[in-house]
């Protein structure tokens, strides 16, 4: 009952703050796990660092000091956090560089790949599903369907491999790697150009391997809000069909994609390792794949923390548009 | 057992074979599922296992890089070793960690969300906060960091894939056995003096475990291809040819600069048509357990 | 001078469904005058709902249809998709039951009850709209403030009255009101009882009403009409019908609710053994001989029609 202006803003005020004290204590959970994993699990951080090199055992010893290896797990546990919250990785083994700096500069190359792929295939998968959904089990459906449930049961690299083969060995469309061409001088426009020639493939590969997901979540999603009394009740009221659709369908149908989009975004920053591997983009996920060849201990536990950081921070974003585009949200 | 309820559990078992048979989907992947099945276990057969091995290729006198029709089936790789031999026996690794790896995703998950479900109070408050957070963590780097930690071998690998997946499935058998336990009958069979472990063995389990089946056909994809990206970058049993492993060598060999497709069309082909198969089964299996998704698809 | 708002003359509805044709309707006819209110009751199941739905076209693809139905002079199966969409809800608007998703939830109840009026042109500007839903919810004693809320902020009586006003938004000939007191609680029932006969008494407006609850239609419906198993059982003067059944199952039925709204009767009326037969496999002869107290052998084999029982009554017993 409405007994205010408006009550649902405290109530979504108070729903949001519950959510980012949830996502806070997740954080911590991140990393108490971080550091379980990589100085517990992991019992000699200095012996793997070395492993099959013939160390003296005084420098190791040194090491193992330098490192405050030597501490009570408390003491380490507290310099870790100091470290982490002072963004303090460590220095990678392969670059010998700080870890944090080799990570900021491999983000602009995945944040634009995989944002463009993550909003193109949200796009695109949405707009299958209800098409697929509102024409239900006929030949738009089935091929729809169908064509989705085959792209999202490959791995996306593989798909990445052929994409690759095809269009820029074969073909020689598009280059066979990298973000710019070796040596290239371009700026301005031509830059831009070039780039998009590169980010062309890899954006295709990521689009086509995520938009299965965002069409068979979105057709279900519908089919459920298809048999809901408003849509018979728009009808009655004299809407055209696609009206019915678009106002009222399609709203509350996207609610549970929302979700999705907002979470998978977190998930995609780390999905992409695998993709940017075989088109040699520049990124985390190349960072990501050289360092297990390493394996570069410190790079990955700084890439672990990063991406577990963007889960979490989309999930809260999920959580939030969420609470802004369905009413009902009240922080009950 | 009574002859009572083992009439009935042939009964449902009837059921959900006819009702499966009608299902176009789960019989194609059915079908599809069994033929890889068949290569699988018959690979000493179909293949020479010895030709797996480099200095075997080598002293047969292979040719480097031949493209399918100049030399076998599917042509050879740069160690000169049949691409088709590869092929077989990478389906015996592939299936077998993805099974397995399942086994162990479903039994952590299974337990988690029972006990979760059942229990409730502190205990299911405490175990639903874990299982959040795991959702939360990113599943594929989270499994190359434990297996870069633990090192590189298959058992490690269906590990990371048990402990890294099982979240899922705990959220979804907790909201299961609730309704189950909600159920009337559960309360009464408590009032007759049942125990615990007499009402989830005969009450509980029995009606979730075409959940459990279900959610078990859908995972073995999710493993499948969790082993082949572990595989592909590096991280996979340098012993054991799986189909990622297959795909990770001709990457890292430049199959794809010499447009050698025979190398990595095989093994990805196989993957997609394994996954297809276990999801098609999975979903046709769930519609079985809750005919309420029927209508939805 | 009233020729009829709505005319149905012989109409059948066969859905198809999985399990093969499945008849809801089946040979249902009556005239409904202008100012004219005719209550529809019958047990779930009887194709009372199914019937509502079909005067303006609403049910879903597949569903088989033959007979005919007038309404304001059209023949509703020969219009074209814009024709039809045209006489929705300016000629025919239907009341939606407001306990189940009738309303949109989200979208504010202003909106939608703005809508059609946009849809049909029949405001000039949004701010007219906005000027003749609050004029609306007055009339249907809603407080102006209520615009603004979303349909989960609202009680279930509250929700009731918003479909009203919806219904009303394009001032339509005709209201379908299709169990709008179901789910409601005793007072709010009364309630929205009463603002239905006041809108009744203040415009020449049909009405079409159905319930399950026959002691409900007594307050509302000038006549009656009985369904049972997808046909016009009895139909007659409301009060008359009401206390004086001639069909043995309008008799059940009456005896059945000796006060209003009472859940428990809602589904298996007292007095009335069995349930309703299944659409799908209808009984031979009467489809009511099963549970009928006075039943005959030639029940089992002939399926009476309705026939004349006293001065505009008509019945379908081979009793009468």
């Amino acid at each position: 009952m409405l007994t205010t202006e408006q009550p649902e803003s405290r109530g979504r005020t108070r729903f949001i703050l519950k959510k980012m004290l949830g996502s806070l204590l997740t954080l911590v959970f991140v990393l108490v796990f971080n550091f379980v994993l990589f100085r517990i699990v992991q019992s000699d951080p200095i012996g793997s660092l070395f492993r099959g090199r013939n160390v003296p055992a005084a420098k190791i010893a040194d090491l193992r000091t330098a490192f405050g290896l030597d501490e009570s797990l408390w003491v380490q546990f507290w310099a870790y956090v100091r470290q982490t919250f002072q963004l303090n990785f460590g220095i990678s083994y392969q670059s010998r560089q700080p870890v944090w700096n080799e990570i900021v500069s491999a983000i602009p190359a995945t944040v634009a790949l995989v944002g463009i792929s993550a909003v193109l295939s949200a796009l695109i998968g949405t707009v299958g599903g209800v098409i697929a959904a509102w024409r239900r089990n006929t030949w738009k459906d089935h091929a729809i369907t169908s064509g989705t449930m085959v792209f999202y049961s490959m791995p996306d690299f593989w798909l990445g491999m052929i994409l690759l083969v095809g269009f820029a060995v074969v073909l020689g469309w598009f280059p066979v790697g990298g973000m710019t061409d070796a040596g290239t001088s371009a700026t301005g426009v031509a830059l831009l150009l070039d780039r998009i020639h590169h980010i062309f493939l890899p954006a295709l590969t990521l689009t086509l391997a995520y938009l299965g997901e965002y069409a068979l979540v979105t057709r279900s999603s519908l089919l459920d809000v298809m048999g809901e009394d408003y849509l018979t009740v728009a009808r009655a009221k004299g809407l055209r069909d696609v009206v019915v659709r678009n106002k009222h369908a399609v709203p509350n149908a996207l609610l549970p994609v929302v979700t999705l989009t907002a979470i998978n975004f977190g998930f995609v920053l780390s999905g992409a390792i695998a993709v940017e591997a075989v088109f040699s983009w520049p990124g985390l996920g190349k960072a990501t794949a050289d360092a297990i060849r390493g394996p570069d201990l410190p790079m990955l536990q700084g890439l672990f923390l990063l991406f577990s950081a963007a889960v979490i921070f989309f999930n809260l974003l999920a959580d939030i548009a969420y609470a802004w585009l369905d009413p009902r949200v009240e922080g009950a | 057992m009574t002859s009572l309820a083992m009439q009935r559990r042939r009964a449902t078992a009837r059921r959900v074979l006819t009702q499966f048979r009608n299902s176009r989907p789960g019989v194609i992947g059915f079908a599809v599922l069994l033929v890889f099945v068949i290569v699988a276990l018959a690979a000493p057969l179909l293949a020479d296992v010895r030709e797996l091995n480099p200095v075997f290729a080598r002293a047969q006198g292979n040719p480097q890089w031949a493209a399918p029709g100049t030399f076998g089936v599917l042509g050879t790789d740069h160690l000169r070793r049949s691409v088709w031999v590869q092929f077989v026996w990478g389906s015996r690794v592939s299936l077998f960690v993805g099974l397995a790896a399942t086994v162990l995703t479903i039994s952590i998950g299974s337990v988690v969300g029972i006990i979760s479900g059942f229990v409730g109070g502190r205990i299911d408050s405490v175990l639903m906060r874990i299982t959040e957070w795991f959702l939360v963590i990113p599943f594929l780097p989270l499994a190359i960091v434990l297996a870069s930690i633990l090192g590189r071998n298959v058992w490690n690998i269906i590990l990371v894939i048990g402990v890294t997946s099982w979240p899922s499935t705990a959220r979804l058998l907790r909201a299961q056995v609730l309704t189950v336990k909600q159920r009337l009958f559960v309360d009464r069979s408590r009032s007759l003096g049942a125990g615990n472990a007499h009402l989830v063995a005969r009450h509980i389990l029995p009606n979730v475990s075409g959940l459990i089946l279900a959610n078990a056909t859908l995972a073995v994809p999710i493993s499948i291809l969790t082993e082949t990206t572990l595989s592909f970058l590096g991280l996979g049993d340098p012993s054991s040819a799986s189909w990622g492993k297959t795909l990770e060598e001709a990457f890292v060999n430049g199959a794809m600069v010499r447009n050698a497709w025979w190398y990595f069309l095989p093994a990805g082909v196989g993957i997609l048509a394994v996954v297809l198969a276990f999801t098609l089964i999975g979903r046709t299996l769930e519609e079985i357990a809750d005919p309420r998704l029927g209508q939805a698809r | 001078m009233s020729w009829p708002v709505l005319s149905v003359k012989d109409l059948t509805i066969t859905y198809n469904s999985s399990a093969g044709l499945v008849p809801a309707v089946r040979g249902v006819s009556f005239d409904l005058a202008v100012g004219e209110s005719l209550g529809l009751a019958g047990e779930s199941g009887c194709g009372k709902s199914t019937l509502a739905n079909s005067l303006l076209r609403l049910l879903p693809e597949g569903t088989v249809t033959s007979g005919e139905v007038t309404i304001d002079g059209q023949d509703l199966f020969a219009l074209s998709p814009g024709g039809l969409r045209a006489v929705r809800w300016t000629t025919g608007a239907i009341v939606f039951q407001g306990a189940l998703h009738a309303l949109n939830p989200v979208q504010t109840a202003g909106r939608q009850v703005r809508e059609p009026m946009h849809v049909h042109e029949t405001v000039a500007s949004d701010d007219e709209a906005r000027v003749r839903s609050r004029q609306l919810f007055e009339r249907v004693g809603l407080s102006a403030n209520l615009l603004e809320a979303y349909p989960h902020q609202l009680s279930g009586g509250q929700r009731q009255r918003v479909l009203i006003a919806m219904a009303l938004a394009c001032d339509p000939q005709l209201l379908i009101a299709d169990e709008p007191t179901t789910a409601l609680d005793l007072m709010v029932q009364a309630q929205v009882l009463a603002l239905i006969a006041e809108l009744r008494e203040e415009s020449s407006l049909s009405l079409i009403f159905i319930t399950h609850d026959l002691s409900v239609l007594t307050c509302v419906a000038d006549r009656l009409a009985i369904m049972y198993a997808g046909r016009i059982v009895e139909q007659g003067p409301s009060m008359d019908v009401f206390q004086n059944a001639t069909h043995p199952y309008t008799k059940a039925l009456a005896a059945a609710f000796p006060t209003i709204g009472d859940p428990a009767s809602r589904k298996a009326p007292s007095g009335l053994a069995g349930d309703p037969p299944t659409p799908g496999a209808l009984p031979s002869g009467c489809p009511f001989h099963p549970r009928c107290p006075l039943a005959e052998d030639r029940c089992r084999t002939i399926e009476p029609d309705l026939r004349s029982s006293g001065q505009g009554r008509e019945a379908a017993c081979v009793l009468i």
